[in-house]
């Protein structure tokens, strides 16, 4: 009987691994994702996906095996990772069967994507003789599926770090390849060897994957005698190395927009952009637990504001510097987060989420009627908006500044690269700052109980507002930076995707945690913007990224507790000095 | 001997439930009193009429002479009313030491503004709260166990861990809601022992719900009972034992609750 049941569920992993792979050839993902290589000339992407859906499928199959000892045997586990495998091949291979070798597919009438070109490219090329091809592909992958399981702890991690690592040099290798054939003839051989056209070459996929196992086992190996070898360093020595670490970070900052070009720099405003906002929701969700599903009408608030007092365009109202509209930017969407918070103050849960995502459709619809065109332009949008000038900060509150920047002018997305990395830290620092006061410590005791922490003395109606306000601040200065970064701004670029958008990179990250904004603003909105390839496929890894983080991972990349005990260790022993 | 808290003719309904009945109620300073009564007497209700948490619907508190009916909780609290909860309610993602720094929040006075610059001040005050924090955690006996989260606590260090909460708010008079509840006899021994301490050495007063009677018995100065709501008795510990009305309330209605309640007392007299 139990044994039946463990054939069964061998199975069907393996028919659910094969549903998910005949599912992403006929949406077209396979097919669009083999126009990138993984290694040049030798895997595709897309080949790449359903090997990895085949390893998946056999890992998954072969952990049916471990005993409650956490202990697996070798030979069911394989034989387990090798029929699910197989399962996955076959049922791929059915989807071949069905497309056939003609020119025109008879599946094609119903499924789109089932092209002559995905028969080839699921044939590799060879046509109608080659099933059993899959079939033995899919087995040989739920093999590695589950020697990988097997692998022992310390291989394990480095395998994974090193596939990872791969992974991510493949998808950007035409984006390294660029920035280091900009370097000089000297970094160009070097390019030209470790990155193809495409993707990786082969040379360069070897030095990366073992390259990075051979760290990770060494730092498995000394990095404990590393650490410890730094802590027992003198003080000065600790500075030295510390102010070493920022200078280098500093450096890299500095450089890449240069080196990089305008596409990468304007990649990494839009993630800032992001964090700036995440910063921000993260203060009234993550901090506070309210929901706010319509966080980006501080945005458009601030980046109206902004619009409104410094654009040339016929809505302009004023012509004064960037630098004075920034500050009245921020302080109009604080005003506009007292106005949400007030009627909501006693909203909770669920309802709070419907009541915010109505203000900022209220916001977005506003700003974008014909009722209020005469003021914000309505469909038209406000354009011309300013560039900062570095120039006009002579005479500060000179009201009306000449459309000619006399100074230096922040022109390109590269310059305002600066701009909003610098906004990103130092607001970072400024919630790191809140959420280590006192009233950090009040909007967190209000997330966890509300009640509670009403009883303890903590003023709900004014802890509860400045989470509102504070965030919207944030969320203001990005949509500013925005405005400035576009040079218009139109109502339809504050939909409510980018409020989800927001509330998501919260959760993936971690939610309240300030590194775990930065880390899920990257994952969600930078990978994404980088790779412009499959955008057309963008909301449905979107979605799969989520599922499988909140099986995976509920408590996101970067989660605030494990900083929250390294942070407290230090406090304590502080406070056991001052004793 | 002076009075902290007066209650008169206080009522609560909900709906068309009277869940407590035109109560008088007076706790004199620097004492532990009890209030008793069989589940659903109306006890918590009243406990929450004093914190704010639910507003009485008629009838006047005043706490050292200031009327507090109508106060938020939040108000009543930098008044100095503590209180702790039947269920457990820490605030569980938090560390223990932060759980009782929020409980110091209304002694913090620095703003968000200088938080964020990070001026001298601020530092000052969060070093003195925190090493406040620690003492308190000392004192209820959960030295070292500043950095774990509440929610990973065992069962009895949460219920020290929220006194201490309530005890950073520096309170004159401490509301403790069934502090016995799923304690083995030990844990109640040293509980009993440690309310006592919290009257002798901090000269804190002591509002004590209670189901458990050796505790009540052996601690409270004065009782009073409710039953549906209404105040049924009041006295020493060794008038309630001998009043009928209590030994009514609590066994004599029909053969059935009867049982139930000598079985109750019965497991209490076991387990105490």
């Amino acid at each position: 009987m139990k044994k039946e049941n463990f054939l069964w569920n061998v199975v069907k992993t393996g028919l659910i691994f094969g549903v998910i792979t005949i599912f992403l050839c006929l949406v077209g993902m396979v097919e669009v994702f083999s126009k990138r290589d993984v290694v040049e000339n030798v895997i595709t992407l897309g080949q790449f996906v359903l090997l990895a859906a085949a390893c998946a499928s056999g890992f998954i199959a072969s952990r049916g095996t471990v005993d409650p000892q956490g202990q697996s045997k070798p030979l069911p586990a394989l034989a387990a990772g090798l029929v699910a495998g197989l399962v996955t091949g076959l049922l791929l291979e059915l989807l071949v069967i069905g497309i056939g070798g003609s020119a025109e597919p008879a599946l094609r009438k119903i499924f789109l994507n089932a092209s002559p070109s995905l028969y080839q490219l699921l044939t590799f090329g060879k046509g109608s003789d080659t099933y059993w091809i899959l079939p033995t592909v899919g087995a040989i992958s739920g093999l590695i599926g589950a020697g990988y399981l097997l692998l022992p702890e310390i291989f394990r991690r480095p395998v994974n770090r090193a596939m990872l690592v791969v992974i991510f040099m493949a998808l950007f290798s035409g984006i390294f390849r660029v920035v280091f054939i900009n370097q000089g003839p000297g970094m160009e051989v070097v390019a030209k060897f470790l990155f193809g056209q495409t993707g990786l070459t082969v040379a360069g996929t070897l030095i990366f994957f073992f390259g990075v196992i051979l760290i990770a086992i060494f730092w498995n190996y000394r990095g404990e005698q590393i650490q410890s070898g730094v802590a027992r360093l003198p003080k000065s020595g600790q500075i030295s190395l510390r102010v070493v670490t920022i200078a280098l970070i500093a450096f890299v900052a500095l450089g890449l927009p240069l080196a990089s070009g305008p596409f990468i720099a304007q990649v990494i405003v839009t993630v800032a952009l992001f964090i700036l906002m995440g910063l921000g929701l993260n203060i009234t969700l993550g901090f506070a637990g309210l929901l706010d599903l319509g966080f980006v009408a501080f945005y458009a608030i601030g980046a109206y504001t902004v619009g409104l007092l410094t654009s040339y365009g016929p809505f302009g109202l004023q012509h004064i510097p960037f630098w004075v509209a920034v500050p009245i930017a921020v302080l109009v969407a604080m005003g506009a987060g007292f106005l949400l918070g007030l009627p909501v103050l006693g909203v909770r849960g669920d309802y709070l989420a419907i009541a915010t995502l109505g203000f900022g459709e209220i916001v977005r619809l506003l700003a974008g009627s014909d009722f209020l065109a005469p003021f914000f332009g309505g469909p038209q949008g406000i354009i011309g908006i300013q560039k900062p000038c570095l120039g006009t900060l002579g005479p500060f509150l000179k009201i009306d500044v000449p459309r000619v920047c006399n100074g230096v002018e922040l022109g390109h997305p590269q310059d305002i690269y600066y701009l909003a990395v610098a906004a990103a830290l130092l607001i970072a620092f400024v919630a790191w700052r809140l959420r280590e006061s006192r009233l950090g410590r009040a909007w967190m005791a209000i997330r966890e109980d509300e009640d509670v922490a009403e009883a303890l003395g903590v003023n709900l109606i004014q802890t509860k507002l400045l989470a509102y306000m504070l965030g919207a601040a944030m969320a203001g200065l990005g949509g500013a930076i925005f405005a400035t970064l576009i040079g218009s701004i139109f109502a339809t670029s504050m939909q409510l995707i980018v409020s989800i958008n927001v509330v998501s990179l919260i959760i993936v990250g971690g939610m309240g945690s300030i590194p775990g904004v930065i880390v899920g603003a990257i994952f969600l909105i930078g990978l994404p913007e980088l790779l412009r390839e499959v955008s057309e496929f963008r909301y449905l890894l979107y979605g799969m990224t989520l599922i499988i983080m909140m099986l995976a991972k509920p408590e996101g990349l970067w989660p605030s507790q494990a900083t929250l005990r390294e942070l407290h260790h230090t406090e304590v022993e502080a406070s056991v000095e001052a004793q | 001997m002076t009075t902290i808290l007066t209650a008169t003719k206080v009522t609560k309904r909900f709906g068309g439930l009277v869940a407590v009945n035109t109560v008088d109620f007076e706790i004199p300073e620097k004492a532990i009193v009890s209030m008793i009564g069989p589940n659903g007497a109306g006890k918590t209700t009243f406990f929450n009429c004093i914190t704010g948490f639910g507003k009485c619907d008629e009838g006047e508190i005043n706490f050292e002479g200031t009327p507090i009916q109508r106060l938020r909780p939040d108000q009543i609290s930098r008044l100095g009313i503590a209180r702790t909860y039947q269920n457990i309610r820490l605030f569980a993602e938090m560390s223990a030491l932060e759980n009782i720094l929020v409980g110091q929040h209304i002694f913090l006075n620095s703003s968000w503004i200088s938080a964020v610059i990070g001026t001298s001040k601020v530092h000052q005050e969060e070093k003195i709260a925190l090493a406040e924090a620690q003492r308190l955690l000392d004192f209820v006996g959960l030295k070292g166990k500043g950095d774990q989260l509440a929610r990973n606590l065992p069962y009895g260090a949460q219920r020290r861990l929220e006194i201490a909460r309530a005890l950073a708010t520096k309170p004159k008079l401490l509301l403790l809601d069934e502090p016995s509840a799923g304690m083995n006899p030990r844990e109640t021994e040293d509980l009993t022992a440690f309310i006592r301490r919290l009257r002798d050495e901090l000269g804190i007063t002591i509002f004590l719900i209670e189901h458990h009677m050796r505790v009540v018995m052996g601690i409270s100065e004065n009782i009073t009972v409710l039953d549906y709501g209404e105040k049924i008795a009041e006295g020493t510990p060794a008038e309630i034992q001998s009043n009928p009305l209590v030994i009514e309330a609590y066994l004599g209605r029909g053969a059935a609750t009867e049982g139930m309640a000598s079985a109750q007392e019965r497991h209490s007299t076991k387990t105490g």
